[in-house]
């Protein structure tokens, strides 16, 4: 079952699929890294995915380049942003309800917008999607060069886009500020900082990011939009972020590690067909219901983690 | 006038569905369509006209299990999005138990049946209970990666060992039928477990506002540190929140097998338990409400239908709506009504009058 390890052509192929199947739970992952470190849960990443899905086909069906099917795409998922960070930073509605809401609204919007874009279904739609390209030597590299440097643009972006977010988080008064916010939202406010712009701010960009997880479903991997693509990603990123410990480099690396049970789930599909396939297709579930039991407890949330943010004196 | 404005806030989920239906009315509208007449095609065929009445009970028997699901378990503080899974678990168990479990007298093994799909779901949703009471693992992340790993389970077992010899398509074989639940409304599917469901409505809000354990569950939702401290087992009181959230929507799956489709069907439930989300947000958390939330939310989705035969609509708009109803609904959980604020407003609306009538005497 597992000899294809030693397979090197094989072995590059199940890498490549891992580590594709692993960006858009990484941009989702990040996105809510952001917002919970921040202080707001993102239960509503699963529907800034399925906005960002469909964003993504929209703008490139209608510009005629993936580039386009980006901005829709950050539009899209940063309006699911905007309405996420309307009910729960602003109007203080609990933030599971609305993460909830949000996921119904989206679901319900791609569905109804995606008949009325795309009428003739999904031959229709013909999504112009990034190409790969390799990036000189480091794509020579034996068996991990194919996998990691043989990409798109999106798949590198994860790749700078984690480490530059760890070190804004971590190396800049920004990062600073919204880790302070998330800990203690008052002492925050007393240091001069607006908890509830910053936190506003960050739950759309954090909404956004996850849209570009959806994006890179549509554009990179299967171009063409259908009804609730994005499958519980959005939710596999919120068991990822917690394996991740909130940080994005830990999430990025949860991501991987989900989006390798997804490619050695979609392998055993195809190797064991006595197996099945049902027990295949739950492995990423269970594996991250399994990973957030061994995980619980070791790591601590951040402290204001879900508690709104109310000014006293006002 | 201060009641006035009081009532205008208690009833604020009917001014969030009005918004919903407004905002949905100008998307009709933008797809070309008039939306007074799609607004009256949709409702008639969903309240007025028999049979589709009948289509929209016929819906409404499993999402008002559904919403029940979730507000049970909500009152000790436990997010249960898991009722899909718990729906298919349900069904699954008593399928199972209606299919294999032979020589019992024809009540026995009615009740067995429905016991069986109870205790499906409840012990499907007392795994994230006990993994959030226990570990502090977030119940609203578990729940939902379960109902992934159910609906393929579901699917599994129609599929293999449970599949209909040369089924075309992934079901069970029928289930005996001294086990189907009998009609109510002649000519419609309509079946008993509408009836059920209004019943559990009645009990659950009875048990939920005047009964110690109801008490014991708000207990611990709104302050579990209290709860403690006043001697309640807080993990014990979650864990049975839970699992009689969980039996409920087991019993959702339970009355869709012997009360409408007589078998066990491949991705049988088009989301009932999503849909028991936004009715449970509708009602306010209320079962005494729920049955007339979740009236409207079916007869949303069975005149849906009848909306896209006769104008060619997309019944899909209905999804678009039920999300503009659950985000509106949530928005208006926010607007509290702050009586002395309005007061303060009155009065200074009345008082210039005063003052103007004052120096006109003057």
């Amino acid at each position: 079952m597992f000899d294809f390890l030693l397979n090197i052509s094989q072995l590059t192929d199940f890498l490549g699929t891992g580590f594709r199947l692993s960006i858009p739970i990484a941009f989702a992952a990040l996105g809510g890294v952001l917002s919970e470190r921040a202080g707001v849960y993102n239960i509503g990443l699963e529907g800034s995915v399925l906005s960002g899905a469909f964003g993504g086909a929209v703008g490139a069906a209608v510009t005629g380049t993936p580039w386009g099917g980006i901005v829709f795409a950050l539009l899209f998922a940063g309006m699911a942003g905007v309405v996420l960070a309307g009910l729960t930073v602003l109007m203080r509605v609990n933030q599971i309800v609305a993460g909830i809401a949000i996921n119904i609204l989206m679901l319900g919007f791609t569905s109804y917008f995606a008949r009325v874009f795309f009428p003739g279904g999904a031959a229709s739609q013909n999504i112009v999607g990034f190409q790969t390209f390799e990036i000189p030597l480091l794509s020579k590299i034996p068996i991990i060069g194919q996998p990691l440097f043989h990409q798109d643009t999106l798949f590198y972006s994860i790749y700078l886009l984690a480490p530059l977010a760890w070190w804004i988080m971590y190396r800049t008064p920004w990062g600073l500020q919204i880790r302070a916010i998330g800990e203690y939202p008052r002492a925050a406010d007393t240091a001069g900082i607006n908890v509830l712009k910053t936190r506003f701010i960050v739950v759309v960009i954090s909404c956004a990011l996850a849209g570009l997880g959806g994006a890179y479903i549509v554009l990179s991997q299967v171009f063409v939009f259908t009804e609730n693509m994005s499958a519980g990603k959005g939710f596999v990123a919120l068991a990822a972020l917690i394996l991740g410990r909130w940080n994005p480099i830990g999430a990025l690396m949860a991501a991987v590690f989900f989006g390798f049970a997804d490619a050695l789930q979609l392998r055993m599909q195809f190797t064991s067909p006595e197996v099945p396939y049902q027990f295949f297709a739950m492995l990423p579930y269970v594996a991250s219901i399994l990973a957030l039991i061994v995980f619980a407890g070791k790591v601590k949330p951040p402290a204001a983690l879900g508690i709104d943010f109310i000014r006293s004196g006002k | 006038m201060i009641k006035l404005i009081e009532f205008a806030f208690r009833v604020r989920t009917i001014w969030a569905v009005l918004m919903a239906l407004f905002v949905g009315g100008i998307m009709i509208a933008a797809a070309g369509h008039n939306p007074i007449t799609a607004y009256g095609v949709l409702f008639h065929g969903a309240f007025i006209d028999y049979y589709g009445l009948g289509a929209t009970l016929v819906k409404m028997s499993p999402i008002l299990l559904a919403g029940l699901a979730v507000i049970i378990p909500l009152r000790a503080g436990l997010f249960n999005i898991g009722g899909e899974g718990q729906i298919y678990i349900g069904a699954l168990c008593s399928t199972a138990v209606a299919l294999y479990v032979t020589g019992l007298p024809d009540f026995a093994h009615f009740g067995l049946v429905i016991v069986a799909g109870c205790v499906g779901g409840g012990l499907w949703a007392l795994i994230p209970a006990i993994l959030r009471a226990y570990r502090g693992i977030n119940e609203v992340i578990v729940t939902i990666l379960m109902n992934y790993v159910a609906i393929n389970l579901v699917s599994y077992f129609v599929s293999g060992p449970m599949m209909q010899p040369d089924a075309p398509y992934p079901y069970s074989p029928e289930i005996d039928d001294h086990l189907f639940l009998s009609w109510i409304m002649p000519g419609t599917d309509v079946h008993t477990g509408i009836i059920m469901g209004l019943l559990l409505s009645f009990t659950f809000w009875f048990i939920l506002k005047y009964s110690s354990v109801g008490f014991g569950w708000s207990t611990v939702g709104h302050n579990p540190v209290a709860a403690k401290y006043a001697g309640i087992n807080v993990k014990k009181q979650m864990l049975i929140a839970m699992f009689v959230g969980g039996a409920v929507a087991g019993l959702a799956g339970t009355i869709e097998v012997i009360g409408l489709k007589y078998r066990l069907f491949h991705l049988f439930s088009p989301g009932y338990g999503y849909d028991g989300i936004v009715v449970a947000f509708l009602a306010s958390l209320n079962p005494i409400l729920l049955p007339f939330a979740t009236l409207f939310l079916s007869g949303l989705k069975a005149g849906a239908n009848v909306m896209q035969r006769a104008i060619g609509l997309e019944s899909t708009i209905i999804e678009a709506i039920q999300g503009l109803v659950i985000i509106f609904t949530a928005a208006s959980l926010a607007l509290k009504f702050d009586k002395p604020f309005w007061e303060r407003f009155l009065d200074r609306r009345q008082k210039p009058n005063k003052d103007t009538v004052g120096t006109k005497n003057v």
